[in-house]
Order: C-alpha cells, then sequence, then structure tokens
C-alpha cells in the first residue's frame, strides 16, 4: 500500500515538474507574476513529492519489503542496517530515483534561497528543473521504475554486492550526485539567460554561488570515490581514468574552469560566450557520465548491469537536452556582445590562459574516454585507450597549469607588469628551486615525483605569498599582520584554501610514485621489513561478520626494541549469499604515509603470501581534496555572494540629469 | 537481455585466482623489473579496467607468466607485447599505439591547445585595439561626439 | 565567425550518433574481434582424449570445414550452449573439435559423459596455453576453420539459439 503511494507520488512528480516547467516559461515570456509564482511554488512541491517517494523507497529496504522487486534483487535481511539504506542508491532503479531528487532539491532551493534574482530569470532557472525532471521522471516511470512489485514475496532478497557494503562508498554517490546534479542548476542559468538575450556581471555573479556548491560535492564525491577505491580494491592504486571515473572529471574541470570564467564576466563582462558556454557543458558531461554507466558502451569497473533499451531511453533525453541547449546557443550566443578591455597580460589574461588549459585538459580525458568507441564504430576495431596514455597527456598540461595558478593570485587587473610579479615570487621561486636541488640531488628521488614536489612547493609558497602580501604592511609587527590576514575576506582565504589545498593533493600524488613494495610468503611467526618497519605475522584467525566469514591475518608493527606500535588485520571475506569474497587491505596512516597489508593465499604448508605496500604521503591526496572542499565552502559563506548583485531598478524620468 | 547476464558469468568465471603472488616473480631483478613495467601496459581482458599486474584474474596470471617466460627467453620488451598483440590485438596494450588510427588521439590535445591558444591572441589583439574594431559611420560618429564635448 | 558557435552541437551529435549506433546495432561492445581471422590455425600440439595421436595444425586442412570450441567443466555458459552444439554436431556440412580449457582430464570426461559428446575429437589443454595462442580469453568460445586450415570465424561466449543463423550462414559460406 505503503509502495503504491510512492509510485503515485512519482507521476504526481511528473505532473509538476511539466507545469512547472510550462508555467516558469511561458510566465517569463509574458511577465505573467502570478505564473512565475505558481513555477516557483511547483518547484517546491514537486522535490516535496521527489523526498516522499525516496523515503517510501527508503522505507521498503529498511523492513526488508521484498515484495518490490528492487529490494529483492539488491538487499538481504541479513545486510546491517546502514547497508540496507545505501542499498537504496547501490542500483540502477534507485540511483536513478536518487538523482531526480537532487534534481528537485536544487530546483527547490532556487525558489527557496533565490530571493535577490528577478523574477523572470529565476523562473527561467526553476522551469529548466522542471524540463529536466519530467524527462528523467518519464524515463523512470516507463523504464527504470524502483516500484515495481511481485507475487509471490520471496523468503528472502538477492543481497548487495559486497563491494558496495562500505561505508566510504555509502557515501560516494549521494555526494557525487550532489554535485553533478547540483551543475543543472548552473545549466539552467546559461539557458535562462540565452533566452533572455541578456549576460551581464549579475548574471556572473548569481551563477557562481551555484555553480560552487556543486563544485564543493563533486570535488568531495570524486574524493571519496577514490579514497574508497584505494582501500577497497587493494593495491594502492586510486585513479585508474576509468571511463565512469573520467565522466565524473569532466564535469569537475568544466565547473572549476566556469569558477575562474565567470570571475572575468563579472570583472570585465568579457567572456560571456565562453561562461555560458562551459556552464552549458558541465551539466552536459554530467548526464554523458550517467549516460556512459547505463548503457553499457564502455567497459567499466562502475557499469550498473547494462541494459541497451536504457541507453537509448537516455540517449534519447541527451539529445534533446543537450543537443537542444548546444543548438539554442549557437543561435543565440553570438548576440552576447562582449565589453571590457584588458591586457593579455593582466590577471584576467591569466584566467582566461588557465580556462584554455582546463578545457584542452577536459576534451583531452573526453577524446581519450570515447576513442575506442569511436575507432570501433568507423573501423571495428578494438584499441584500448589506458592510464597510461592519460598520464603522458594529462601531465604536461598540468605543468603550465600550475605554474599559472601560482602567478595569477598575484597578478594585477586588466595589466599587469610581469617582471614585477614575478619579483614578487622570488621567495616561491627559491623555494622551488630548493626542493628540486634537495629532492633530486641529496635524495635522488625518481624524476616524475620530485616534478610533483617541486610544482606543490612553488604552488604552496605562491599561495603563502600571495597571502602575506595582502596582510603585510611595513612597520607592521607579525602579530599585526596575522591579525589583518585572518581579517581578509573569506573569498580569498577560499581561494587560498583552494589553490593550497591542491598543491597538498599534488604532493601526495608525487609520494605515491615513491611507493615501495614487499612481495613476500611467510610462516606465522616470520617478520620482514618494510620501508625500515619491521612488521611481524602472527598468523591467521577465521571470524565472523554479519554476512560474511573471513580470514582474518595479524601482523605487529615493532620498533627496533621490539615495542608494539602497531596492529594490522587485513581479511579476506566470503559472503555466502552473494557468492562473492572480497580483500580488505589493512592500513595505518600517519601523516608521512600509509602502511598498506594485502593478505594473499595460503599454500600447502600454511604460509600466507602477503602484499605490503609503503604509500609515503597518501594521506595528503584526500586531505588535500577535503580542504579544496572547505576553502569552496568558505568561499560559498562569504556574504558578498549570498547578497549578490543588486537588482536594476528603474529611474523615474525627473530624477535624469538634464 | 538474456545475453549480457549470461557474458558476465562467462567474465566472472575467469576470476577466482589471486593477484601477483610472490613465487610468480624472477630470480633476475632486471627481467622481474621490466616484467612488471610491461604487466602494468597490459589490460587484463576478463576485467572491467585493470592491468593483468593489478589483477586477481587467471588469465591475468597465465599472461603474467607468459611476459616472463618471453623474457627470460631473451625477447626485447617491445617483441614481448607484439607477442601478445598477434594474439588479442591492440585492445590488450593499455598505451594506445601510435598509428595511422590513432594520430587523432595523440594528437588532439595538442591541436586544440594550439587551436585556443591562437583565438585568444586574436581575441586579445581585438580588445587591445578597439577602434579597429568600429566601421567608418562609427567612426565618424564618434568624432562627432568628441567634437561636441571640447 | 557565426559557425564557430556550431561546432559543440556538431561535436555532440557525432558523439551521440556513435552512441546510438552502438546501442541499435546489438553488438556485445565487450567482445573482442579475434586477430587470427583468415590466417592459418597457429601451432598446437595437445593430446586427444581416448587417441593416442594428438591434435596439431595440420590436422585442420582436412578439405572439411571443422568448428573448434573451447569449454570446460567449470564453465556455466558452456551448459547452455551444448544443446546448439549438440544439434550442429549432427549436420554433415562441418566436423566438431572440442578443446577442453585449463581443466582436468577426468572433469572434462564427466562433464562430457553428462551432457554427451557432440565432438568427434577432444583435445585437452590443460596449461591453456594453446588457448592463449589461439586467442582465447575466456570460455565458451568457438572458432569456424575451413578445409584449408584457416580460422574464418570467432564466436565469443555462447552460441545460443538467436546465433545459430548467423552460424549456419558462415557455414554456408565457406563450403567448397
Amino acid at each position: 500500500m505503503i509502495t503504491e503511494i510512492g509510485h503515485f507520488a512519482l507521476i504526481l512528480a511528473f505532473v509538476v515538474a511539466v507545469a512547472q516547467s510550462g508555467l516558469g516559461f511561458v510566465g517569463a515570456a509574458k511577465h505573467h507574476n502570478g505564473a512565475m509564482a505558481s513555477s516557483i511554488m511547483a518547484a517546491v512541491v514537486q522535490f516535496i513529492l521527489l523526498l516522499g517517494a525516496f523515503f517510501v523507497l527508503m522505507r521498503a529496504y529498511i523492513v526488508s519489503d521484498f515484495s518490490v522487486i528492487n529490494v529483492f534483487a539488491n538487499s538481504h535481511t541479513a545486510k546491517p542496517l546502514l547497508y540496507k539504506i545505501a542499498g537504496v542508491w547501490g542500483n540502477h532503479e534507485g540511483s536513478m530515483l536518487l538523482w531526480v531528487v537532487i534534481l528537485a532539491l536544487f530546483g527547490a532551493a532556487v525558489a527557496t534561497f533565490g530571493k535577490s534574482l528577478p523574477a523572470p530569470l529565476k523562473s527561467r532557472v526553476v522551469a529548466v528543473h522542471g524540463t529536466l525532471g519530467a524527462l528523467f521522471l518519464i524515463f523512470i516511470l516507463i523504464a527504470s521504475n524502483p516500484f515495481l512489485r511481485q507475487s509471490p514475496v520471496p523468503e528472502n532478497g538477492q543481497d548487495l554486492n559486497p563491494l558496495l557494503q562500505d561505508p566510504g562508498l555509502a557515501f560516494h554517490p549521494p555526494l557525487l550526485y550532489l554535485g553533478y546534479v547540483g551543475l543543472s542548476t548552473t545549466f539552467a542559468f546559461a539557458l535562462a539567460a540565452l533566452i533572455d538575450g541578456k549576460v551581464d556581471a549579475a548574471w556572473a555573479r548569481w551563477v557562481r554561488p551555484w555553480t560552487l556548491a556543486a563544485w564543493i560535492c563533486l570535488t568531495t564525491g570524486i574524493a571519496l570515490g577514490s579514497w574508497w577505491a584505494y582501500y577497497e580494491l587493494g593495491w594502492g592504486g586510486f585513479w585508474f581514468w576509468d571511463p565512469v571515473e573520467n565522466a565524473s572529471l569532466m564535469p569537475w574541470l568544466a565547473a572549476t574552469a566556469l569558477l575562474h570564467s565567470a570571475i572575468v564576466a563579472e570583472k570585465r563582462d568579457a567572456l560571456k560566450g565562453w561562461t555560458v558556454l562551459l556552464a552549458l557543458l558541465a551539466f552536459s558531461f554530467s548526464l554523458l557520465g550517467t549516460f556512459l554507466v547505463r548503457s553499457g558502451v564502455l567497459t567499466s569497473v562502475h557499469a550498473f548491469a547494462t541494459d541497451p533499451t536504457r541507453g537509448i531511453f537516455i540517449l534519447a533525453i541527451l539529445l534533446v537536452v543537450i543537443g537542444g541547449a548546444f543548438s539554442f546557443y549557437a543561435v543565440r550566443a553570438p548576440n552576447l556582445r562582449g565589453g571590457g578591455l584588458f591586457a593579455p597580460i593582466s590577471r584576467e589574461g591569466a584566467l582566461v590562459l588557465n580556462n584554455l588549459l582546463i578545457s584542452v585538459l577536459a576534451v583531452t580525458v573526453l577524446v581519450g574516454t570515447l576513442y575506442p568507441l569511436f575507432i570501433d564504430a568507423l573501423s571495428a576495431a578494438k584499441i584500448s585507450v589506458g592510464p597510461p596514455y592519460f598520464l603522458s597527456v594529462t601531465l604536461p598540461l598540468a605543468v603550465p597549469l600550475i605554474i599559472l595558478m601560482g602567478l595569477g593570485p598575484l597578478m594585477p587587473w586588466k595589466r599587469a607588469d610581469l617582471a614585477g610579479v614575478a619579483g614578487r615570487l622570488k621567495f616561491a621561486g627559491l623555494a622551488t628551486i630548493a626542493v628540486a636541488l634537495g629532492l633530486g640531488l641529496y635524495m635522488r628521488l625518481p624524476l616524475l615525483p620530485i616534478l610533483g614536489f617541486v610544482f606543490a612547493t612553488w604552488l604552496a609558497s605562491a599561495v603563502v605569498t600571495d597571502l602575506v602580501q595582502r596582510s603585510y604592511r611595513p612597520g607592521n609587527s607579525i602579530g599585526a599582520t596575522l591579525l589583518k590576514a585572518l581579517s581578509l575576506p573569506r573569498a580569498t582565504w577560499g581561494m587560498a584554501l583552494a589553490h593550497g589545498g591542491l598543491a597538498i593533493c599534488l604532493a601526495g600524488i608525487a609520494g605515491a610514485g615513491l611507493q615501495t613494495e614487499v612481495l613476500t610468503r611467510l610462516a606465522p611467526g616470520q617478520e620482514f621489513l618494510l620501508d625500515g618497519r619491521r612488521l611481524v605475522f602472527e598468523g591467521v584467525t577465521s571470524v565472523a561478520g554479519p554476512n560474511y566469514t573471513a580470514q582474518r591475518g595479524q601482523f605487529r608493527w615493532i620498533d627496533s626494541a621490539g615495542k608494539t606500535k602497531g596492529l594490522l588485520t587485513p581479511e579476506k571475506r566470503q559472503y555466502p549469499v552473494a557468492k562473492t569474497a572480497t580483500t580488505e587491505a589493512a592500513i595505518r596512516s600517519d601523516v608521512l604515509g600509509d602502511t598498506y597489508v594485502v593478505l594473499g593465499e595460503p599454500d600447502s604448508a600454511g604460509a600466507w603470501s602477503i602484499r605490503a605496500y609503503r604509500n609515503p604521503l597518501a594521506p595528503w591526496i584526500w586531505g588535500g581534496a577535503l580542504i579544496m572542499a572547505a576553502g569552496g565552502l568558505l568561499s560559498l559563506s562569504d556574504r558578498r555572494w549570498r547578497i549578490g548583485a543588486p537588482r536594476k531598478v528603474s529611474i523615474p524620468a525627473t530624477a535624469k540629469i538634464g | 537481455m538474456m545475453r549480457p547476464a549470461i557474458i558476465g558469468i562467462f567474465l566472472l568465471m575467469a576470476l577466482p585466482a589471486v593477484a601477483m603472488q610472490p613465487e610468480e616473480r624472477l630470480n633476475d631483478s632486471v627481467l622481474e623489473t621490466r616484467a612488471r613495467t610491461i604487466s602494468r601496459e597490459i589490460r587484463c581482458l576478463v576485467c572491467q579496467n585493470q592491468s593483468i599486474d593489478d589483477s586477481d584474474a587467471d588469465l591475468a596470471r597465465d599472461l603474467r607468466r607468459i611476459i616472463r617466460e618471453r623474457l627470460t627467453a631473451g625477447d626485447t620488451d617491445a617483441a614481448v607485447k607484439d607477442f601478445l598483440v598477434a594474439r588479442y590485438g591492440d585492445f590488450v596494450l593499455l598505451r594506445p599505439p601510435f598509428r595511422a588510427s590513432t594520430l587523432f588521439l595523440w594528437l588532439i590535445p595538442f591541436a586544440i591547445l594550439v587551436c585556443g591558444g591562437l583565438s585568444f591572441w586574436v581575441m586579445s589583439r581585438r580588445t587591445i585595439n578597439p577602434l579597429a574594431s568600429l566601421t567608418p559611420e562609427e567612426q565618424r560618429r564618434l568624432e562627432i561626439l568628441t567634437k561636441d564635448g571640447s | 565567425m557565426r559557425w564557430l558557435y556550431f561546432i559543440p552541437v556538431m561535436i555532440f551529435l557525432a558523439v551521440a550518433g556513435i552512441a546510438g549506433y552502438f546501442l541499435l546495432s546489438g553488438e556485445n561492445p565487450q567482445a573482442l574481434p579475434s586477430t587470427l581471422i583468415d590466417q592459418n590455425v597457429p601451432a598446437t600440439d595437445l593430446a586427444l582424449l581416448g587417441d593416442p595421436s594428438r591434435l596439431t595444425a595440420t590436422s585442420f586442412a582436412t578439405g572439411k570445414i571443422t568448428l573448434v570450441n573451447f569449454f570446460a567443466s567449470w564453465c556455466l555458459p558452456c551448459r547452455a550452449e551444448h544443446p546448439q552444439l549438440m544439434s550442429l554436431s549432427k549436420q554433415q556440412d562441418v566436423s566438431l573439435t572440442g578443446i577442453a580449457w585449463k581443466d582436468k582430464t577426468e572433469d572434462a570426461q564427466s562433464f562430457l559423459q553428462e551432457l554427451g559428446n557432440p565432438f568427434s575429437r577432444v583435445a585437452l589443454d590443460t596449461s591453456g596455453r594453446t588457448g592463449i595462442d589461439w586467442g582465447v580469453y575466456g570460455v565458451p568460445e568457438t572458432f569456424i576453420i575451413d578445409g584449408m586450415g584457416k580460422i574464418r570465424y570467432r564466436h565469443v561466449g555462447p552460441i545460443m539459439p538467436q546465433d545459430m543463423e548467423r552460424i549456419q550462414a558462415v557455414l554456408r559460406k565457406l563450403q567448397p
């Protein structure tokens, strides 16, 4: 009965979405306040309906209602409660429902928090949300309904893939979707601006907080996914250039470029067409990602069970949404006249160059991901485009980008004197060279990690230099300087944290290149050395979990005196219902890196094969990403964004200067 | 609908084994390093996007063993890769070969960078010289307006 | 310059077209094409079940079409395709050779005893090396070899009833 209510809520939400869309577009075109207000309200209603439907599905999972086919296929009574809940979005239908819920969430958020937006813009944004919602709701109702029932009701479910029964992965999809789908608002703003025919400083200022919110979630979601892969998949890797990972990187790159180009659009009234294109592109990349995961055209670790009919349906939606948006762009964008002037060597110029580099990166990732498909269609040949390709092409692009990231914030607007800027970065330059020499000549590290550390140092010192220069006045004490620094605008600190976080992340990635591996076979009682650490293998015991049995190995980390410094317990788990096995690595993190141990197979004599890694600076990768997200949050909380540009008010004729 | 499921099972059947075992390593550390480097560039054909160095699959272990046999027999790195490509096609290489069909792939980043850079340069020339983009009519009007002000 | 603004939509339509082509063609994007098509059978030397002679590459150049099926007792889809193989074994225009891939002799034997033996001869590739030489990356895989010992077709995965039409078409095309 309750399930039927959920189903009905979906249908109702579809109707509301259509109304939201129609009323919003027509109301804005005809300046009909009633229609516009109704569409705003519809956005909130749609969200409430969809949230209700989502909770209905969640309830079905929690009580293990196996009459619902979706629950039967993806859950089991023995699963811990957290994973029963996570099972809601761990499958195709449930995750599509989460998708539209978040779409409606952002629509309702614009309706509720977009107070400073002029009514036509606001209702057009909400109308675009409605259109998108309607399209995806038809898809869900026809081809991906999570509320389908079955009878007779089976005793128990088929269980969730054990790989997904993990705290990190439980929260990875919702966060990622908040990012992916959040970019729909940016998309809506861009379409609304194209319909209006006007992109001005105010628009650029309005679009930024929404993009920033989505960007923060996307950054965190990608970091979480990468961290999960690192500890779950058993060999210490954290990014595989898998098509679906690339599909999350592309919108992130587009959103990053957009955040930067919107600054130029706001300050100089320039790059308008480009900024609008980026806003359309970011969400288009998100949609492309949705398509790739669910259609089966590409091999990927992430792919849901694939179904060509779903793929065709989603492709049709893409044709309408992306094809429509880009066509509209092609017709309307040439009318967006640019205004401001700036010299090529200036902060604006640096931002343009930044955009160029990031865009080339995004396109490269796109081409690399889709190339196998392209070649297969043209010549039926199958080629692989794997990590070696992506690393070869992205690293050379990342180098000038990072150099630019250091220079840009110190460049003045409109016209900059490069020599002056370079002079102000003396300290950063020296630090960089010192690190290069130290790591290269003294520690004799391999080339790629050195480059990583060198550029991380450059970026970090440039960030510090920027902060110091904004806070220091000659003659002030250190205390006064610190006080001034703390009173800098939040947006400045946000930028510092975002760029600094990237530097830390980069250092972490460079550290990963210094991984040491030990591959050995040990009997209980034997010990081995990992990067100077003594680890004693103490044997394997059998343990039982809620829905699995496991072999748990125990490793004692002792110092030279024999005192215990820690315990690592890797496991090999068997899940009887799902009939699969997983390997759980044991990871011990400290500030300087991770110690990572994986249990292999026993031989006939009871000795176990063991793989152990020391991953220097690995926690910095995700720590850096979190700092970037924190920077974004700080920026978002800056009142300048929340107040927004004031609405234009018409001046009565008598007040005009004669 | 059945076919993808069956093929899925077919792929899973190849999965029972484990990743690289210590006994697989060659005694000659130079050859072993070469083997690891090559393995990282060979795709595991029954996995979803992994190299044979990382993979748990049976086929991955077989291919790891074959690579080591061929290296021990004296093959160069390129010859070992050719051996695998002769049997499985270019798909088995994670680094796409540099060939006529992949020219576009390898050159596109460079090409876009150049095009983008050119457009940036062209655009910046125009913004520096706003007067040059005025039509003669507009230039006349500008003259009239500025003359008026003096 | 206005045409430049059409570039994004053009690129998108190209990508969508390719994706659509794949989805509509019903091809399995994960199946690899064989590199050995139109080439001679690779060097092979395998023991045969219940026969002292061995399976070699030359034993395929008999003038008759041979269908080589790589199977294993531990392979679930191999059971699904067995009825199709049994029906092919009754045809006069093709002879069937089975190769038990990475399987123990006794297990392969019991598998065939249980389900029926469609093969006129069964070879044993216990290590799987011969399979690798043939480009096999999983079981089941089926190769069709013409009378001159050249590989002309490979089918990846089980031969389901809907695949039989294609197989028969290939066999008809290869008739001497």
